[in-house]
């Protein structure tokens, strides 16, 4: 039993690294149909991993120790997250050690040690892109928080897999607060991801980027490593998202090996029509500037907090 | 936890959704945009005394819900457009104050009338008694919207949101008012919307704008 249990764990974490580039060519690719363009195809990422990593890495004379340890701690973030979201079965041994709290402070951690390295060259543009990575980030977090705390007083948990079990299994019930709740998420999801009404992920402008500023001073396995993990960190936001809000398909509870093969072709489907989603949200929208992502992530906060609130006066 | 009836969660869904549109009209910078919220706001309401209706075999309350729908959700956004395309005024949009300060303002109002209600929907014995503390809440931030706001228009359009979370309350705290009652304040909201479509004519031939700022001085200089 206990083999079996590992063996699923360590299936979800490899499938969702392994996929993570595949969902991050597909929105591109989405993006670049709904613009009329013919686009890369969906395997373009795994392409640019893999000739990043057949580079050589050029290293900043004054670079730290530090810097180089940065894209390691990234990606090795990013998988551990991987390990404790629910994205295809609940059964998950390694989610017991960190609930949803962790989980945000792990993704906390990723970006503090981004910004760190961002700023260790000593470069304009990249301390630039650390303190508005910070800014995006430590307004996103509480929202992210109030998010998790929501869906926490409806199942009495603030375990992942045991939120996403009480939700699968409920009987169909309209819950307001998690409505609120979603539409709160959605914001933080694609803030955090430096998607596009906050950041553009395809600018290599320096006064917009934010994310990509921060990246700059990397090449070779280095940033093959840091452009995975980004994928990965849209995955994960992209299966919490799913899992909290449309966690229909996953396997819970007793496993019988019919439900966990069921269970992959359904998250995958899902995460099709989510990516379409996200390109058709990131077509729609322009990018904002830097100045009114605050305001963007209050309203993400106040929305969360007012699924809190509903949630405690009508009680679903 | 129990599970409430459908009709029920149905209701809570249109309450939440009404404070949704609350805030999102407290956000709002574009007047015609404002209207838009109004009517979908009116039309939410629409849809929630419906199933209140439906769930508690009360007739005289698809009355008043069509009322709601002829008055809130197509008269009065009509009018509305119609005076701002008259006035010139519809790609106004005015300078709000700190945006999130006026949000957590709001959120602070919701704290309060939700606390607020607690007590007095324990006294009713409705199905909707829930949601007393939603429309306590819409009320409110209306109020608040009426405060921030500088312009005419959105100061009425404020005083119309009022109207809208009294109803609802009216609505879920004793399945609505009498019919007089409801027909007399829907002539006087329509009076009113009259009234002061004429008195935004006044106001900005004697200022030649609809910034309310100007009635403050007293004196002419």
């Amino acid at each position: 039993m206990n083999i079996v249990t590992l063996i699923t764990q360590l299936t979800e974490v490899i499938l969702a690294v392994v996929a993570a580039p595949l969902l991050m060519g597909w929105v591109n690719q989405c993006r670049a149909w709904l613009q009329n363009r013919r686009g890369p195809g969906v395997l373009q990422p795994y392409r640019q991993i893999r000739k990043l990593f057949h580079k050589d890495a050029v290293i900043a004379a004054q670079a730290s120790p530090l810097f180089r340890l940065v894209p390691y701690v990234q990606f090795a973030s990013m998988c551990l997250a991987a390990a404790i979201i629910p994205s295809l079965w609940t059964g998950l041994p390694f989610a017991v050690a960190a609930d949803t709290i962790a989980l945000v402070g792990l993704f906390a951690t990723a970006r503090v040690f981004l910004a760190l390295a961002a700023m260790d060259i000593g470069t304009a543009f990249g301390s630039m892109g650390a303190r508005r990575e910070m800014l995006v980030g430590f307004l996103a977090e509480p929202a992210l928080l109030m998010v998790f705390f929501t869906a926490s007083l409806i199942s009495h948990s603030t375990s992942l897999p045991t939120i996403v079990e009480t939700l699968a299994q409920g009987r169909l019930a309209i819950y307001p607060s998690l409505a609120f709740a979603g539409v709160a998420f959605l914001m933080v999801l694609l803030a955090e991801n430096a998607r596009i009404p906050v950041d553009n992920p395809a600018t290599h402008l320096e006064l917009t980027m934010i994310h990509e500023a921060t990246v700059l001073e990397y090449s070779a396995r280095h940033l093959a490593l840091i452009e995975w993990s980004v994928a990965l960190k849209l995955f994960n936001y992209t299966c919490i998202g799913l899992a909290l809000f449309f966690p229909w398909g996953l396997a819970t509870g007793a496993h019988s090996l019919r439900d966990l093969l069921l269970a992959i072709p359904i998250t995958g489907l899902k995460l099709l029509v989510a990516g379409f989603g996200l390109a058709l949200i990131e077509s729609l929208n322009a990018k904002m500037r830097i100045f009114r992502a605050p305001e963007f992530l209050a309203s993400a906060f106040l929305l969360a907090v007012l699924g809190l609130l509903v949630h405690l006066l009508l009680g679903s | 936890m129990p599970t409430l009836a459908f009709s029920s969660q149905l209701i809570n869904l249109c309450a939440a959704l009404l404070l949704l549109l609350s805030f999102a009209m407290l956000a709002q910078r574009r007047v015609l945009t404002l209207v838009d919220l109004f009517a979908m706001q009116g039309g939410t309401l629409f849809v929630s005394i419906i199933v209140v209706a439906w769930s508690t075999g009360q007739p005289h309350l698809y009355y008043s819900a069509a009322l709601t729908l002829i008055l809130k959700v197509i008269l009065l956004p009509l009018i509305l457009h119609h005076l701002i395309r008259r006035l010139g005024a519809q790609w106004e949009s005015e300078t709000l104050l700190n945006t999130p300060i006026t949000m957590l303002a709001g959120l602070l109002l919701v704290i309060f009338a939700f606390t607020l209600a607690q007590p007095i929907s324990q006294l009713a014995n409705t199905v909707t008694r829930g949601t007393l503390g939603i429309a306590l809440a819409v009320v409110m931030l209306a109020f608040l919207m009426m405060i921030t706001r500088r312009k005419a228009v959105t100061q009425v359009i404020g005083f119309l949101a009022m109207e809208n979370g009294l109803f609802f309350a009216a609505t879920s705290a004793t399945y609505g008012m009498p019919m007089v009652v409801e027909l007399g304040v829907a002539l006087d909201v329509l009076v009113s919307m009259v009234i002061l479509g004429i008195f935004f004519f006044h106001i900005r031939e004697q200022f030649d704008s609809l910034d309310l700022h100007n009635m403050e001085s007293l004196k002419e200089d």
